[in-house]
């Protein structure tokens, strides 16, 4: 950790008024703006990923750090929050999907070998780069140069990934599984329920603390995570974007897709040639960036300097920014996609990803002192 | 250098993707857009996702 001091002429202050009025009306028009050139259902998901940047950078919640705390400290406070607010979700959303099942779709996914893989991957690397999917793009958005140098490699594996899955699915993986209907709720929530039981007893003594605002993070992501599940038909998610973004500069720069069986699949190969601002993970995505960087500016939080790393260090965030996204795809989803969608919509594979990287994160908390990015316990 | 100049940087490649995205893609255009809201809509869901299991290999 480092120290900031600041001389009287050079403490941050919070923009003023016109300062704030100008960057939200600039920020409506935006909204607005992509509601009428695109579709208004477009607008809105722009809106409900402002929405999630607002949310996590506000309250300061992610699920990177609680997973930290719990392995480091054995303070579950965070991660309990994480299962409740997936309780929350589940509530809403299998009623939603037994009813509206032609309309709207979970995040249900196969669970297999490369899966089981990809997820204890991914588990190390957001622990090393201290950001999982939202949290390195709430990371970036504030300008955390860590978050802000992981991003784009994120998106190259993310791409990556997602340009050879069909082959890693093909190592081996069974039927996807879901819960459904009033029995899979009970199930869900008594799942969740056990984690919580299990964390809470594993704390450490005089740890456990709920801090007020992961009440207001829970309310608030469990609300958008609902919305943006009536609203786009299907539950939020982050690494499809991400790996479209690049998809689309290759094609830019004259790259043919035509040798991936994902990326030359019919729905992936029109995705690419529409616009971005029709894409839902593209959306919110964007959205989440802007609404974490308003949270940062709001707060005068984007005076601090940004922090020395040594050159190994830089050298470890591009690659695991790189596995980040590679194994994302490969697990069928990051924290968002997988642990907070998949177990909230009823997929089995949310569990297995759950298990299997928080496992990894236990392993990428023990790496990353030797990499150059905290000095060694 | 401080968190401001990385932001601003970051704002600088999202809006180039943007100009990209623009140049690179189909026109868009509202009047064949779908309903604000998936539910009720009659419509089945069609976005991408990343739990999306993928296509075979051939």
């Amino acid at each position: 950790m480092t120290t900031t001091s600041y001389t009287a002429a050079s403490i941050p202050t919070a923009p003023g008024r016109l300062s704030r009025a100008m960057v939200l009306t600039g920020v409506g028009a935006a909204v607005l703006s992509v509601a009428l050139l695109a579709g208004p259902r477009y607008g809105l998901l722009l809106l409900i990923g402002l929405g999630f940047g607002l949310a996590l950078e506000g309250f300061r919640f992610g699920f990177t750090g609680p997973w930290r705390r719990m392995i480091l400290m054995r303070d579950p406070s965070g991660l309990i929050a994480q299962l409740v607010c997936i309780g929350i979700v589940a509530v809403a959303a299998f009623p939603l999907l037994a009813t509206h099942g032609s309309e709207l779709k979970g995040a249900h996914a196969p669970i297999g070998v490369a899966m089981i893989g990809g997820a204890f991957v991914f588990g190390a690397c957001m622990q090393v780069v201290l950001g999982c999917g939202s949290g390195t793009l709430v990371n970036a958005g504030t300008g955390n140069a860590v978050g802000a140098v992981a991003l784009p490699f994120f998106a190259i594996g993310s791409f990556a990934g997602a340009y050879h899955l069909s082959w890693w699915s093909s190592l081996g993986s069974l039927p996807v599984v879901a819960l459904s209907g009033t029995d899979g709720l009970m199930v869900t929530l008594a799942g969740l329920a056990a984690v919580a039981v299990l964390a809470f007893l594993l704390r450490a003594k005089g740890v456990y603390y709920m801090p007020a605002r992961y009440v207001g993070a829970i309310l608030v992501l469990a609300g958008l995570a609902i919305l943006h599940l009536v609203v786009a038909g299907q539950p939020w998610g982050v690494v499809y974007g991400l790996g479209l973004w690049v998809a689309k500069g290759v094609v830019a720069a004259g790259g043919d897709l035509s040798g991936s069986a994902f990326w030359a699949a019919p729905a992936n190969a029109a995705q690419v040639e529409a616009s971005l601002l029709t894409d839902i993970t593209s959306l919110t995505d964007l959205g989440l960036i802007a609404g974490a960087a308003l949270v940062a500016w709001w707060r005068a939080g984007l005076a601090s300097p940004v922090g020395k790393l040594p050159a190994k260090a830089w050298v470890a965030v591009v690659i695991a920014g790189l596995v980040l996204g590679y194994s994302s795809r490969l697990a069928f989803g990051c924290n968002i996609g997988a642990f907070f969608s998949g177990i909230g919509t009823g997929s089995a594979h949310g569990w297995v990803w759950f298990v299997a990287a928080f496992a990894g994160s236990w392993a990428g908390i023990r790496l990353r002192p030797h990499l150059g990015l905290e000095a060694r316990r | 250098m401080t968190r401001l100049h990385v932001t601003l940087l970051l704002a600088l490649g999202m809006g180039g993707l943007l100009v990209l995205d623009r140049v690179q893609s189909r026109p868009l255009n509202p009047y064949t857009a779908p309903p604000m809201l998936a539910l009720g809509s009659g419509l089945a869901a069609s976005g991408a996702h990343c739990a999306a299991p993928p296509p075979a290999v051939q």
